[in-house]
């Protein structure tokens, strides 16, 4: 089912939560609505679901609009972040409750064999019988999805669905989504707030800032073209140099760093640790180390240059630097905006 | 023995038990050891008399009566309160409180003079043939008014501390309003209705300030089982008054033990593995 939203607008008493958004999603895809708190990504998703009305604009469902349509008839299958599993029904009656209360009759043994079916496809089997308090918070997550999944929607939306979990069952979850959703061929939005994740998992992220969108795109194309300082702060993390544009690049520290398509002047040039190099000496941004961090994949540099500036550099595990070091910084990579 | 980062269990739980067997153990003890001072055939005499056992198809009759529409107009209350904003909210909140703060008997008059043939509720009433003073509807009048409070205040904060989330997921399965209410709200709400209800029920049973006011006080018919325990008082027959008042005594706990019951019952979902 492919899902249109144009120009869809939303006020809260007086806060204006979405601005005109417009937005495609193609039949099958994986879309991640990527934004901070108060970015308007989840009243979004709500108003596709159909839990929140639109003050303005349409969504469509393939060539239906269902701005109108309340949530029970839209047919969306939506996973909420603290799962909102019924406490009061065991696993299996909670995957079985959409079946039941549905205008479709379906037999009892009908039913059960959906349910055994749902819980070998979220690998819950045998887990039937208990109740949410009993497992795990992975585990609710799945039978979460798994009960969205009941109604066959033509459409599922998971809100900020890995938010309650810790970092290890989350990215297992991430994978183990991306496998049901290719699976199931299912036309699917997910918000988070986790730029990795969103990144991870989609084969398209809409980046939002103050209920818009600021960019759209595959993974590939947000990270490595984002198209606003926001944006490049957002994706990860970044140093912040000032440069001075001439003749289409910068100069950083006797090295020229290209600048395409930005006029002459002044001009924030973003730079993430990863492109940055340290050496002892040479050509470069001179430096002095504050602080180094050990990671297991690299060793992080704090340091700071010579005007004051805090800068942040990944390099190599096996390279010698102490706090108090003097170097120099080459910059391989930069975003530049013009100031 | 273990040891334990709370400090005070010595003392709070001496404090405790303290208080309770002075305040509620004592006075039980000696009605019990009151009414056991009578042989069991004069017990069962005293307690299976005709118009003991006419007291006690009152009482509970009309507590029973009383409590289910607490149960409808107490939950609808709580519901409102909970779910909608409207102006004089908190006014209606605090007036949920005031059978409690009230003293009964102001409450019987109050109720005799509104139900009676010539007040304001009581002359329309009568007019279409339902006297309410002075008829067993008076009592459950006055029973649902001094207990209308526990169910509301039950069920309440059960109410504010449900999730929306649960309900919209509901809503998003495709459940209409009235399915979600029965099969996602109301069992939800069923361990603090059970709370509500037995004690709404216990009050009604013990009830007797209001009661009398606008009771009539037939014996027969509409005579509850607290006065007739209070009628052996004046009496001077001690034993009978305390054999009278041993069985709602033992009603009221043992209908509360099966509530307890139930409740455990309806919140067994809640305990881990």
């Amino acid at each position: 089912m492919k899902i249109r939203l144009d120009q869809v607008v939303k006020t809260f008493d007086t806060f204006r939560a979405v601005h005109g958004v417009s937005l495609e999603v193609a039949s099958g895809e994986l879309v991640a609505l990527l934004g901070p708190s108060g970015s308007g990504k989840t009243t979004i998703l709500r108003m596709i679901a159909g839990l929140e009305f639109a003050d303005g604009g349409a969504i469509y469902f393939g060539d239906q609009d269902a701005t109108a349509i309340p949530v029970r008839e839209r047919g969306v299958g939506f996973v909420f972040q603290h799962y909102a599993l019924f406490p009061h029904m065991t696993v299996g009656e909670n995957i079985a409750f959409g079946m039941k209360v549905s205008k479709v009759k379906r037999s009892k043994s009908e039913i059960a064999a959906r349910v055994d079916e749902l819980l070998k496809l979220v690998r819950l089997e045998g887990l039937g019988n208990r109740f949410p308090s009993q497992i795990s918070g992975g585990q609710r997550q799945r039978v979460a999805l798994a009960r969205a999944l009941a109604v066959d929607p033509k459409v599922l939306l998971l809100d900020e669905p890995f938010g309650a979990l810790d970092a290890a069952v989350r990215r297992d979850l991430r994978v183990w989504l991306r496998e049901i959703q290719e699976q199931l061929g299912i036309t699917t939005l997910f918000v988070t707030h986790d730029q990795e994740e969103a990144l991870d998992l989609a084969d398209r992220v809409v980046i939002l800032s103050e209920g818009k969108i600021v960019q759209e795109g595959t993974p590939e194309e947000v990270t490595r073209r984002p198209n606003s300082a926001f944006v490049t702060r957002f994706l990860g993390d970044t140093n912040r140099l000032q440069g001075q544009v001439g003749g289409g690049q910068v100069q950083l520290g006797g090295t020229a760093v290209a600048a395409p398509g930005i006029r002459d002047g002044k001009a924030d040039v973003y730079v993430r640790p990863a492109d940055l190099e340290w050496a002892v000496e040479g050509e470069g941004l001179s430096a002095t180390v504050t602080r180094v961090i050990d990671r297991p994949d690299h060793r992080r540099v704090l340091a700071k240059l010579a005007d004051g500036t805090q800068i942040e550099l990944d390099v190599p595990p096996e390279t010698r630097v102490l706090r108090g070091d003097i170097g120099v910084l080459r910059v391989h990579r930069a975003n530049i905006f013009a100031a | 023995m273990k040891r334990r980062v709370l400090p005070g269990l010595p003392l709070a739980l001496g404090i405790t038990i303290f208080y309770v067997a002075l305040i509620v153990a004592l006075p039980l003890g000696a009605l019990i050891f009151k009414a056991a001072s009578l042989g069991l055939d004069d017990y069962w005499r005293i307690i299976s008399s005709n118009r003991a056992l006419a007291s006690y198809r009152v009482t509970a009759g009309s507590a029973a009566v009383a409590t289910v529409f607490n149960l409808v107009f107490g939950m609808a209350l709580a519901w409102v309160l909970v779910r909608y904003n409207f102006p004089g909210k908190r006014l209606v909140d605090a007036i949920v409180d005031l059978p409690f703060a009230l003293p009964t008997a102001v409450a019987g008059i109050a109720l005799t003079t509104l139900f009676a043939a010539n007040g304001w509720f009581g002359a329309p009433l009568a007019a279409i043939g339902i006297p309410v003073a002075y008829t067993p509807l008076g009592i459950m009048v006055a029973m649902a008014f001094t207990s209308l409070p526990f169910v509301v205040r039950t069920v309440q904060p059960v109410l504010e501390d449900l999730d929306p989330a649960l309900e919209e997921a509901a809503q998003s399965l495709g459940g209409s309003d009235w399915t979600i209410f029965r099969k996602v709200i109301l069992p939800l709400l069923t361990p603090a209705l059970l709370a509500g209800v037995s004690l709404s029920f216990a009050r009604s049973l013990g009830e007797f300030g209001a009661i009398i006011f606008i009771a009539g006080n037939q014996p027969m018919q509409t005579e509850i089982t607290a006065l007739l325990a209070f009628i052996r008082l004046e009496e001077y027959d001690y034993q009978a008054a305390a054999a009278i008042a041993s069985v709602l005594l033992i009603t009221a706990f043992v209908m509360l033990a099966v509530t307890n019951l139930l409740q455990a019952r309806a919140l067994r979902y809640t305990q881990r593995s």
